[in-house]
């Protein structure tokens, strides 16, 4: 089957993906199926939702070159897709933004979200806000602790957020809970699923939604350069920004797809959150794919410096493009996606995400290989920047043991 | 010899003229052992109560999306103080030994992993009728269908008041030995008042599907409740009432103490019989 007819009816992409959901849930999966489907053939959704990206979100996003920085990456071009200049910072919003009209078409008003770090709550408490709709966000109790700034920002958008306090109290107890609360409020209540996981039709949905992100690379290397990138690289947590960054290029066999997992302290420490480097073949939060997971299927937790890739799954399409081989994934330890965050900040003043940093340090391996390989094929690596790093720097501060006091002080009285 | 079918104890109650118990408790809590103590008494295996007509074994995991905060606080702790998979069989054996069936409940990672195939030979051999499946909707069953038809095994599927008639319809069709009707929508855990979807659905699976036994579960808690439910259902099923009953006995610094558990038990084995 052809990539891009991919998922099949049912979810498939060949043995990964499908519906491992209670019952009660599958109304719902079919009424947003035959809702996308709908939606996806009628211009006038498609015409107000590009309106919102123009000039609600700010798109198209920029593709900035970044010199300085490509002197670290084996002297490649590298061009950074700037999701990070989006309305809430990230890549989350073009998800958020296209759900939220669906939750509308649906004649649903109230709207529920997991969250890790806080990106894709905040996206989704301010689409809830802005299309006048009920918000509950849930978020595992560890990390309410380590994001109140985000926590904060969600009420202050109006949202309620409500800390999860089972399980291991991260992302995947939080998605947990919101499918719990789905399943009890499924006839008012939309799940707006930030990440390409998930159930069917989930997986297909978020990453129409995000490939924008791949359509406008293109455009715009067609435009400035006149050719394709060599390759066009991502941070991988569930997958979204990386599938977005992906989706147009999948067909384009000359067009490297690369994905950077969060390596934590290192794959072989079996304290990471790769799962497609580290992991097996399971099923978790309704779909079959990746999973970290100890001898019995039970999920294991997942560790990494970086709270949104901190996920011991990833999507069905991910695995599928592993699995076929059309895409490389890597790990990324915390240590050299710090190491790139800083590189960036001092180099492009740019400061990322801790997220995104994972695909810049893949992006400096990558180039040094590509100048290998290729010397005369001028390779052009397209990283995409997936967040800005505003919410980290409290993260960056305890790294790199910076205490936020002046380095000196002047003018004083002695 | 083939275990006997889930399917059996609903009927042999319905001889009787009366609706099913079907009680569930979680492998591993407050221990393994414990867990299989308990199990004994919910069979009534102390003579106290004439226990229930068939066990469901939950098998706890990491990530159940369908339980509520009672059943995921046993099954947590469970799963902390090292409970493996192949515990289940134990539980299997020792409800079969206090002469009842048992079906196992858990979710599709878990059986996936241990190997479909494997996992239904297991069960077979330790006496098992069948799986009941809150996760694994027959569209993506495939494997658990011919591994149960090849063991005789029970596969029972959920429908939901969100069900569409066709969804009844193939549900029941590939339901075997019984269908699980969840009475709310929601997920598990004691409710004090009942809901009218309950006796909507069971009508309509009765409609679509003349000859299915049905079994109704969540929110029941008491015997009022089991009373009610049994007036139009085949089966009651009840779980977090007792598994709360464990909990506070653990919490009250006795976990192996099983007074509160036959209370609520003797409580529902007469609200089933209430004429």
């Amino acid at each position: 089957m052809e990539p891009n007819q991919l998922p099949d009816d049912a979810g498939h992409f060949d043995i990964f993906g499908g519906r491992y959901v209670p019952e009660a849930l599958i109304a719902a999966l079919d009424q947003l199926d035959r809702e996308f489907a709908t939606a996806n053939a009628d211009p006038d959704f498609w015409a107000e939702l590009d309106g919102l990206r123009r000039n609600y979100s700010g798109r198209p996003t920029p593709l900035t070159e970044v010199p300085r920085f490509a002197e670290h990456c084996g002297g490649v071009r590298v061009l950074l897709k700037r999701e990070d200049l989006n309305h809430t910072g990230s890549h989350k919003i073009n998800n958020v933004l296209g759900q939220a009209l669906l939750t509308r078409r649906m004649g649903k008003r109230r709207v529920i979200a997991e969250t890790g770090a806080g990106q894709h709550g905040v996206a989704t408490a301010t689409a809830a806000a802005l299309l006048g709709m009920e918000c509950r966000v849930y978020m595992g109790k560890v990390d309410t602790d380590r994001q109140a700034l985000n926590v904060a920002r969600m009420q202050l958008l109006g949202a309620e957020v409500v800390a999860v306090e089972s399980g291991s109290q991260t992302l995947k107890d939080a998605m947990n809970e919101a499918m719990r609360d789905w399943v009890a409020s499924v006839d008012t209540t939309h799940y707006l699923i930030g990440t390409v996981a998930g159930p069917h039709p989930f997986p297909k949905i978020v990453r129409e939604f995000q490939r924008v992100i791949s359509t406008e690379i293109r455009e715009q290397m067609a435009d400035r350069y006149g050719r394709l990138p060599t390759a066009v690289a991502a941070c991988v947590g569930g997958g979204s920004n990386a599938l977005g960054t992906f989706a147009d290029f999948i067909d384009t066999p000359e067009v490297g797809l690369f994905g950077f997992e969060a390596g934590g302290d290192g794959v072989e420490t079996g304290r990471h959150a790769a799962s497609i480097q580290g992991g097996s073949v399971g099923v978790l939060h309704g779909t079959r794919t990746y999973v970290l997971q100890n001898e019995d299927g039970q999920t294991r937790e997942s560790h990494s410096i970086s709270a949104g890739l901190d996920y011991p799954g990833v999507g069905p399409e991910h695995a599928w493009l592993a699995a076929t081989g059309r895409a490389q994934y890597e790990a990324i330890t915390d240590d050299e996606a710090m190491a790139a965050l800083k590189l960036l900040c001092r180099t492009e003043g740019i400061m990322p995400a801790i997220e995104s940093a994972h695909a810049l340090a893949g992006a400096m391996t990558l180039g040094r290989r590509l100048a290998a390989e290729q010397p005369d094929a001028d390779p052009t690596i397209v990283v995409c920047l997936s967040g800005r790093g505003d919410k980290d720097v409290d993260t960056a501060n305890a790294y790199f043991g910076l205490t936020g006091r002046p380095d000196h002080y002047t003018g004083g009285v002695a | 010899m083939n275990p006997p079918s889930s399917a059996s104890a609903i009927t042999a109650a319905k001889s009787d003229g009366r609706a099913a118990l079907v009680g569930y408790l979680p492998v591993g809590y407050p221990s393994v052992a414990g867990s299989l103590e308990a199990l004994r008494t919910l069979c009534g295996a102390d003579g106290e109560t004439p226990g229930v007509d068939l066990v469901e074994i939950g098998l706890p995991y990491t990530d159940p999306v369908m339980d509520g905060p009672v059943i995921q606080r046993a099954g947590t702790r469970a799963l902390d103080r090292g409970v493996r998979t192949r515990d289940v069989f134990a539980a299997v054996e020792a409800v079969r030994a206090a002469g009842r069936p048992a079906v196992v409940m858990t979710y599709w990672n878990l059986i996936e992993h241990y190997g479909v195939a494997s996992f239904a030979r297991d069960l077979a051999n330790a006496g098992g009728s069948g799986l009941i499946t809150p996760d694994l909707v027959p569209d993506d069953a495939q494997p658990w269908l011919s591994a149960s038809e090849e063991h005789g095994l029970d596969r029972i599927f959920l429908v939901a008041p969100s069900s569409s008639e066709d969804r009844i319809t193939m549900t029941a069709a590939l339901t075997r030995g019984w269908l699980y009707a969840t009475a709310v929508m929601g997920v598990t855990g004691t409710r004090s008042s009942s809901s009218a979807a309950a006796p909507e659905l069971v009508a309509r699976i009765r409609r679509l599907a003349p000859q299915t036994l049905i079994g109704v579960g969540l929110g029941v808690s008491n015997g009022d409740q089991a009373a009610e439910v049994a007036t139009f259902a085949d089966a009651v099923i009840v779980g977090s009432a007792f598994i709360a009953t464990m909990l506070a006995a653990e919490d009250a610094g006795h976990p192996e103490d099983f007074t509160g558990l036959r209370s609520v038990l003797a409580d529902l084995t007469q609200g089933v019989r209430r004429r």
